[in-house]
C-alpha cells in the first residue's frame, strides 16, 4: 500500500495540472483559452500550473503568431504522456485495493 | 481519500470527452433533417407523376426513358439541394439551440474538427455524383450519395457522439443494396436521409437531451 502511493506523481497532484493534462492527452494541441474555458479557471492560476508542468517536460509551449495576435500552444511530450499514465494507472490500483479492503 | 480520487478520475474523463468531441449535436437536427427529406422525397414523387420505378435500369436503356429523365434531373437536383440547405439549417438551429442550454460554446476547435472530417469525405462523395451526373449514370446516383454520406459520419463519429457510427453504418448498407437493385432511388432515398434520420434523432434525443429538458 505504501510503495502504491510513493508512486503517485507529485507532479500531477493539483487537479488543475490533472485537468491539464487530461485534456492534452486527447488532443495534439490546445490553446491558452481553450484549456482556461476547459478548466474554468483564471489566467495566473493557469498559467502557473502550465510552467510547473513546463519545467518538468511534461508539455511543450510554442508560441507564435496568428495574424497579429499572440497564439500559445500547448501538448503534451512523450515523457509527460507517459508519466501521466503511468499515474492513472496507479490511481486505479489504488481504488482498486481500497474496494478490496 | 477513496472519494476524492474517484471524483478525480471521473472528472479527468469528463475533460477527456469534453475537450476531443463535439457534443452538442442535437438528436432533434436529424429529427428535422429527416422530416425535410421526407417531404423533399414526397415533392420529388409527385413530380415523377408516382412512378416509384424511378431510375429503372431496363426502362432507362430500352424505353426511351433516358430523354425523359435528362430534362427531369434539373428539377431533382434543386429539389435536393434545397432539401440539403433546409436540413442544415434546421441542423445548426438545434445545435446552437442545446449548446446554449448546456453552456457549452458552439463553435470550438472540436466542431471545427468534426466538421472537417464530415465534409472530407462528403465533398469527394458530392463530386462524384456530378461525375455520374456528367456520363449519365442516373441510376447510381442516389446510392452514391447514400454510401458517402454514411462513409462521411462514420469519419465524423471519431469526433462528435459515438453513436452517429452506427447510422453511417446503415447508411452504407443501405446505399450498397441501393446500388445492386437499381430503380428504387427515390425509396431508398426517403429511407436513408428521412427514416433513418428521424429513427436516429429520436434515439439521440431520448439518449441524450430529455432529461435535460425535464431537469429545466
Amino acid at each position: 500500500m505504501k510503495e502504491i502511493i510513493s508512486n503517485l506523481n507529485k507532479n500531477f497532484e493539483s487537479r488543475v495540472r490533472m485537468g491539464i493534462m487530461s485534456v492534452l492527452m486527447v488532443n495534439d494541441y490546445v490553446d491558452f483559452n481553450t484549456l482556461k474555458e476547459l478548466l474554468d479557471i483564471t489566467d495566473g492560476n493557469l498559467s502557473s500550473h502550465i510552467s510547473a508542468l513546463e519545467k518538468n517536460n511534461l508539455i511543450k509551449v510554442t508560441k507564435q503568431f496568428i495574424g497579429k495576435k499572440p497564439n500559445t500552444r500547448y501538448e503534451a511530450t512523450n515523457q509527460g504522456r507517459k508519466a501521466f499514465k503511468e499515474h492513472l494507472d496507479y490511481l486505479d490500483r489504488l481504488l482498486k485495493s481500497q474496494k478490496e479492503q | 481519500m477513496k472519494s476524492e480520487q474517484l471524483e478525480n478520475l471521473n472528472e479527468i474523463r469528463n475533460l477527456m470527452e469534453k475537450s476531443s468531441r463535439f457534443l452538442s449535436l442535437s438528436g432533434l437536427s436529424g429529427v428535422s433533417a429527416g422530416i425535410i427529406a421526407l417531404v423533399g422525397a414526397a415533392v420529388a414523387f409527385f413530380y415523377l407523376d408516382f412512378d416509384q420505378r424511378y431510375f429503372d435500369i431496363n426502362r432507362y436503356f430500352y424505353n426511351g426513358m433516358h430523354q425523359r429523365l435528362q430534362q427531369q434531373i434539373g428539377f431533382l437536383v434543386l429539389d435536393a439541394v434545397i432539401v440539403l440547405l433546409m436540413a442544415l439549417s434546421a441542423g445548426v438551429y438545434f445545435t446552437t439551440r442545446k449548446a446554449k442550454r448546456k453552456n457549452l460554446q458552439v463553435w470550438d476547435n472540436t466542431a471545427k474538427r468534426m466538421l472537417v472530417n464530415l465534409f472530407i469525405p462528403l465533398t469527394a462523395g458530392g463530386i462524384f455524383c456530378l461525375i455520374l451526373l456528367y456520363h449519365h449514370v442516373f441510376f447510381l446516383v442516389a446510392p452514391a450519395t447514400l454510401i458517402f454520406y454514411g462513409l462521411s459520419l462514420l469519419n465524423a463519429s471519431k469526433y462528435t457522439l459515438p453513436d452517429i457510427r452506427y447510422l453511417g453504418i446503415c447508411e452504407i448498407v443501405l446505399g450498397l443494396a441501393g446500388s445492386f437493385f437499381v430503380g428504387y432511388g427515390l425509396i431508398i432515398w426517403a429511407i436513408g436521409f428521412g427514416v433513418l434520420h428521424i429513427v436516429y434523432g429520436t434515439a439521440m434525443y431520448m439518449k441524450y437531451e430529455r432529461e435535460m429538458v425535464v431537469n429545466k
